[in-house]
């Protein structure tokens, strides 16, 4: 009479690792439901997020201001032409814009960065 | 000066929208019909969409006319213009998407949580509609006169009559498609006739334009109390801070999937309208060229279209004007159509409907009462921009930039960004701003241009009147914490939190 090997003895149990532990919830709960933690998160965002518009705007402060100073205070740089074409207008009429686009984008993409770092810290249980 | 071909373009474009209006009426029944496609629509048409509808005659007609005439300095319009958009990315665009406001009173009812503010809201949405459509009919009266000769009112009244035949019919607006399209037809419009009259430049020996060495220098100071830097850095404040406030700019971010996407179709606006941007001074140069001070009788907005005749001949001329003056009717009908449709759906919304219903006891078909309100949307306009002929093109535009910039902008900003703005704060400050730019532009259209430092405040108003209402807001605010909404928080949270964090209860359905 052939016998099967007895299995080893194993001890079962429920792994709680992954699960939600009592007591800790994802923070996006937090904001949901306007909590004291809720508002802190939120500052958080809106302080972020306005420091780069902030900066943003004062980027183009500072180049606007910069365009016609450099063009008044340097006079030699008003005779300069490129193509027959004198440079405050190249600057003024053509390269303001891809200037601005430049900052925009850059401006889209550090917003959406933040924006992801923030959803994978409030998502986090 | 009379041309059969420019005709047939102006009334082709005519047929066109009118056409599309009566398909619109086919396709959009409902609001929900604009909402639906705020699923599918990419930034880069609804960029196209938000550029066809913003390039409006100011910008086709009215820049190279101000550059033909003042030179240099005038280009800070149109960069005013294209960084309107750069402010709008960052400090409103996503925020306003987030928010699921459809216009803009819906935005300070929504965020505020009252009705007062929505009134004020309204009419302010009104007032500035009806002055961004003042040059509209302007320019195509211009526009006309030029190319058959016929009276300066009839253009106005051809477009008055387009326009509220279209929107009346309830199309239009909700067709995102046809918007993306009329950014390309005024685009081509402006880029071919400009290449070919460069061409022809060249080759007739390319003369040097004739042209004062003022006209190059920029922020000139011609009289010693001219302050141009103070009226320039004005102007530009007014409309890079004005074109959030715009009724016809906000509706268009609805289509948007989320924020992330209201952001990049904003990027690429800036892309399209600095595309845009670089024609009219080319335009500017070959009118110096072609006419070394401007004839008797000729306005300084009709340069575009009188250069084809100079610089070419013959059939030629004919089919590059026909060009230029068909797509200089896209332009007005297209930002026209965009307003009366804004400037409608407030009449109909906050005056007709609630006493319709009132006197009919809510048995009139709620369309005839929207019919009603797209005819007094456009009439009145029109009459206005008969009274105010002289004016430029460009400087009536920039009359609405400025009421937009002290009122909306402040409210705006602060409401996205400032958790403790209250319901009387932001009353004050777009009261006060408000009667404020009123008053100077008033003064400025009444008295003329007072000259001096009293003339340029007047005549530029945004550069005190902003900080004054926004100081206002803020001050009051401040004064009256109780006036603080108690949804502030929740509002904030929606606004500001991406999309892809679920939010049972902070987020509405859209």
């Amino acid at each position: 009479m052939e016998t099967t090997p007895t299995p080893d003895r194993v001890r079962v149990t429920s792994s709680r690792r992954g699960a939600v532990p009592p007591g800790s919830r994802p923070v996006s709960r937090e904001l949901d439901e306007q909590t004291a933690l809720g508002d802190v998160y939120l500052d958080g965002l809106l302080r972020a997020q306005l420091r780069l518009s902030l900066l943003v705007l004062s980027l183009t402060v500072l180049g606007l201001a910069a365009l016609p100073l450099v063009l008044v205070l340097v006079p030699t740089t008003q005779g300069t032409a490129l193509f027959g074409i004198p440079s405050p207008w190249l600057v003024l009429g053509v390269a303001v814009y891809p200037a601005a686009w430049v900052l925009a984008r850059w401006y889209a993409r550090q917003s959406e960065r933040l924006e992801a770092d923030f959803a994978d810290v409030v998502e986090e249980p | 000066m009379s041309q059969p071909l420019s005709l047939v373009a102006v009334v082709l474009v005519c047929l066109t929208t009118l056409a599309v209006g009566g398909l619109g009426l086919r396709l959009s029944r409902r609001t929900s019909d604009f909402y639906v496609a705020g699923r599918t629509v990419s930034p880069r048409l609804n960029a196209s969409a938000i550029g066809g509808e913003y390039l409006s005659a100011a910008s086709f007609l009215g820049v190279a006319g101000l550059v033909y005439g003042s030179g240099v300095d005038m280009l800070w319009l149109p960069i005013g213009y294209t960084l309107g958009y750069l402010v709008l990315l960052v400090m409103v665009a996503a925020p306003m998407r987030r928010s699921g406001a459809y216009t803009l009173p819906d935005f300070a009812e929504a965020r505020l949580g009252s009705r007062a503010i929505r009134l004020v809201s309204s009419v302010l949405v009104v007032a500035i509609g009806w002055l961004y459509l003042v040059p509209q009919f302007q320019g195509a009266g211009l526009t006309l006169t030029l190319v058959t000769g016929a009276p300066q009112w009839v253009g106005g009244l051809v477009v008055m009559v387009v326009i509220a035949a279209a929107v009346g019919a309830g199309g239009m607006r909700s067709i995102t498609f046809v918007q993306a399209v009329q950014y390309w037809v005024k685009l081509t419009a402006l880029a071919v006739p400009a290449f070919v009259l460069l061409f022809l430049w060249f080759r007739a020996g390319h003369p040097a334009p004739v042209v004062p060495p003022e006209w190059h220098s920029p922020l000139r100071t011609g009289a010693p109390d001219d302050h141009t830097l103070y009226r320039t850095a004005s102007t530009v404040l007014a409309l890079s801070l004005g074109t959030m406030g715009l009724p016809h700019v906000l509706v268009r971010y609805y289509t948007n999937p989320d924020g992330v996407g209201a952001r990049r179709t904003t990027v690429t606006v800036i892309a399209l309208l600095g595309t845009f941007y670089l024609l009219p001074p080319v335009y500017a140069a070959l009118g110096r060229v072609v006419y070394p001070t401007l004839p008797d009788g000729v306005r300084q907005d009709s340069i575009v279209l009188r250069i084809p005749g100079e610089l070419a001949g013959g059939l030629g001329a004919d089919l590059l004007t026909a060009m230029l003056a068909g797509g200089a009717f896209a332009a007005f009908l297209s930002t026209a159509s965009g307003l009366a449709m804004s400037v409608t759906g407030v009449i109909d919304q906050e005056v007709l409907r609630p006493r319709l219903a009132r006197l009919t006891g809510g048995d009139a078909p709620a369309v005839r009462g929207f019919r009603f309100a797209a005819v007094a949307a456009v009439v009145l306009p029109y009459l206005l921009s008969r009274a105010i002929e002289p004016l430029g093109l460009a400087t009536t535009v920039g009359l609405a930039f400025a009421v937009a910039a002290a009122t909306f902008a402040p409210l705006i900003i602060l409401g996205v960004w400032w958790r403790r703005l209250s319901t009387t704060g932001a009353l004050a400050g777009v009261l006060t701003g408000g009667t404020a730019t009123v008053a100077a532009l008033g003064t400025t259209m009444l008295r003329g241009d007072l000259g001096g430092w009293v003339g340029a405040l007047l005549a530029n108003p945004a550069l005190w009147a902003v900080p004054l209402a926004a100081g206002t807001a803020v001050a009051v605010s401040l004064l009256t914490p109780g006036r603080v909404p108690a949804t502030t928080t929740r509002t904030m949270v929606r606004l500001h939190t991406p999309e892809r964090i679920a939010l049972a209860r902070s987020r509405v359905r859209d």
